[in-house]
């Protein structure tokens, strides 16, 4: 990817990202989640992940934000002022956050164990990342992973009913 | 490279123009084919001279004028960016969905062999199931930002009934795919040119005539038109998640609505009627079961390809216009009853019932 | 295309899944902070990703698909609970929803 491009999208996805959490009314916090969601998949596409892209779009900003969107709107959530922390929370946060930053850039740029050449190698097979390529290896290697997923999406949404109903008291 | 980058952008203006006229047309045909069911004369007030010219004055310049000089209204308590947002975040994914659809083989000009499809992705069809997920923003948004509550209503229940019948739709897509065995648009159309027993051309509905059926009625539903069509509920909710709307906003609304009849209209001729495929049409010409063989130029049988594609989804943009002025409405509880309970129930079962005999076939 | 090297994709990743971490703590409306867990989620899927094309191994990417699952039954059941809990108190308010039982 292109450095000048990745430094658009880098800005686009941090811009998108503060929004999420400085925004007063929810729905555009949501909307703002969805925009990052989408800039994300298209991070994905440059980065050889076809498949991944296109389940982010189709799960992550196609459905459970659909679904956070839905909550918002049944609760009707109106803007509220950002119901911030105290000053002390809030600076300890911003510190807590930026330690994180520091150490992450300086664990990554400087005295990592060697992993071999850091400059992502542009020869990858065609198929990298390709439907076939990602379904081969869930279909064999994490088979039972795969098919315990498949329980876990039947409990969550036998458990959601459950939690959502409401009681006919 | 800047070859390709023209080329790219004349398939993409092409593209784009056909489906914006596709649009247009589409909302005279609905005018005066409704017209001519119910046994009445339909629009004909808007002619220049007494020259009506068939409807294109009606289409072309009277109704986008009037939609174009109407006031904007937003109305009060309303948030006005989502107001201004939710037409365009309708609008975007159903036009771009477009990208995908082939509209023909090959193009061959000198030594250049142009894909006649505006994206060629390997992941074409989750592409599309993508862009019909976002499309559920449009209504979701435009049903919040009216603050109303009667286009909440139908803000909500449309995009509860998009995204039920999103699943019966894209169990249907699983079957065919593998049938076809490619996630790629161009590679089904292409893998229908066979001929079944050296007489029957090789269409999907031949092998996913189930498919083909739920295909047709998720997709109806997915666009919310008739008999689907109780977010909108004309005779209940005024206009439903859009009756805040005027002017350029309305008219994306409603020119959503047709675009998206023209993508499932290319969705079903790509999965299940052969794509641009002409029958006994190969790249040379035709080559008859019966021997008889008529030789054409590479130009002729792109444009009979692209001709065979236009008339087969000109044929369900009218099936689905039909459809609309025969079928009285479902009830919302009828609406998400078919679509939980009959049509994905048979969506899994065709799509185990597909996999099944793929793998009698292969092994 | 130049490729760029895989530092900066975890440096964005890092970025991110700070500024989802400082929204949990900070915002007390719960779906805002449900929101902020869900971007670190997908800070985390940035990293994987980032680092499958790097190493050229595909397992990354089949962890990432595993993480969107579960991250969508976490926000079904997730979002459920709120509203049940709305149901009860009126409120989404982190700090008033504080009693366990009333």
């Amino acid at each position: 990817m292109h450095p000048a491009l990745f430094g658009t999208m880098a800005a686009l996805l941090v811009a998108s990202a503060l929004s999420v959490i400085l925004q007063r009314s929810p729905i555009r916090s949501a909307l703002s989640l969805v925009v990052t969601l989408f800039l994300l998949a298209v991070v994905f596409l440059f980065l050889d992940a076809q498949l991944l892209a296109a389940l982010q779009v189709i799960v992550y900003a196609g459905a459970v934000m659909v679904l956070f969107l839905f909550v918002i709107m049944l609760l009707n959530l109106q803007e509220d002022r950002p119901a911030m922390a105290k000053v002390a929370v809030r600076g300890a946060a911003a510190f807590i956050a930026s330690l994180f930053v520091l150490a992450a850039v300086r664990f990554i740029v400087g005295g990592a164990p060697s992993t071999g050449t850091t400059a992502m190698s542009t020869a990858v097979s065609a198929d990298f990342g390709s439907t076939e390529a990602v379904a081969t290896l869930l279909f064999t290697r994490f088979l039972l992973a795969f098919e315990v997923t498949g329980v876990l999406l039947l409990v969550a949404i036998v458990g959601a009913v459950v939690l959502a109903k409401r009681r006919l008291v | 490279m800047w070859i390709e980058v023209g080329i790219a952008v004349i398939k993409t203006l092409t593209v784009l123009l056909l489906v914006l006229s596709l649009a247009g047309i589409l909302g005279w045909v609905e005018r005066k084919g409704s017209a001519l069911i119910q046994d009445r004369i339909g629009a004909n007030r808007a002619s220049i001279f007494g020259f009506a010219g068939a409807g294109l004055v009606n289409t072309m310049a009277a109704d986008p004028l009037k939609f174009l000089t109407k006031e904007d209204i937003i109305p009060k308590g309303a948030d006005r960016l989502l107001h201004t947002l939710a037409p365009c975040v309708n609008m975007f994914p159903v036009i771009v969905a477009f990208a995908v659809i082939p509209f023909g083989d090959v193009l061959v000009i000198g030594e250049r062999v142009i894909n006649l499809q505006v994206a060629p992705l390997n992941i074409g069809i989750l592409y599309v199931l993508a862009m019909m997920s976002l499309g559920v923003y449009g209504v979701v948004l435009g049903g919040w930002a009216s603050n109303n509550r009667w286009s909440l209503l139908g803000g909500i229940r449309g995009s509860a009934q998009m995204i039920s019948y999103e699943l019966g739709m894209g169990l249907a897509v699983v079957a065919v795919v593998m049938t076809f065995g490619s996630l790629d648009l161009q590679a089904m159309a292409r893998a229908q040119g066979h001929l079944i027993g050296g007489w029957i051309p090789g269409w999907g509905v031949l092998y996913q005539p189930l498919a083909f059926l739920i295909f047709l009625c998720a997709g109806i539903a997915e666009s919310k038109r008739v008999p689907f069509d109780l977010p909108e509920g004309e005779s209940e909710l005024i206009s439903g998640y859009f009756t805040e709307y005027s002017g350029l906003k309305y008219l994306m609304f409603f020119m959503t609505d047709f675009i998206e009849i023209g993508v499932v209209a290319g969705l079903v001729t790509t999965f299940f009627f052969g794509g641009w495929q002409v029958p006994y049409l190969m790249s040379d010409g035709f080559h008859f079961p019966w021997g008889a063989q008529l030789l054409l130029p590479q130009i002729v049988v792109a444009l009979l390809q692209i001709g065979s594609f236009l008339i087969k989804v000109l044929f369900f943009c009218w099936v689905q216009v039909l459809i609309r002025w025969s079928l009285p409405r479902l009830r919302y509880d009828q609406l998400m009853r078919f679509g939980w309970k009959a049509l994905l129930p048979i969506s899994l079962a065709n799509a185990l019932l597909t996999a099944i005999v793929v793998l009698a076939f292969q092994g | 295309m130049s490729p760029v090297s895989v530092e900066p994709y975890l440096i964005l990743s890092a970025i991110l899944f700070a500024i989802g971490a400082v929204g949990v703590v900070l915002r007390r409306n719960i779906i805002v902070m449900f929101m902020s867990i869900e971007l670190m989620l997908n800070a985390v899927n940035l990293t994987f990703v980032a680092l499958a094309r790097h190493l050229q191994a595909a397992e990354g990417q089949v962890a990432v698909f595993f993480v969107m699952t579960v991250a969508a039954a976490e926000a079904a059941v997730g979002l459920a609970i709120i509203i049940a809990a709305f149901r009860n108190r009126e409120t989404v308010n982190a700090d008033e929803l504080n009693w366990l039982r009333w």
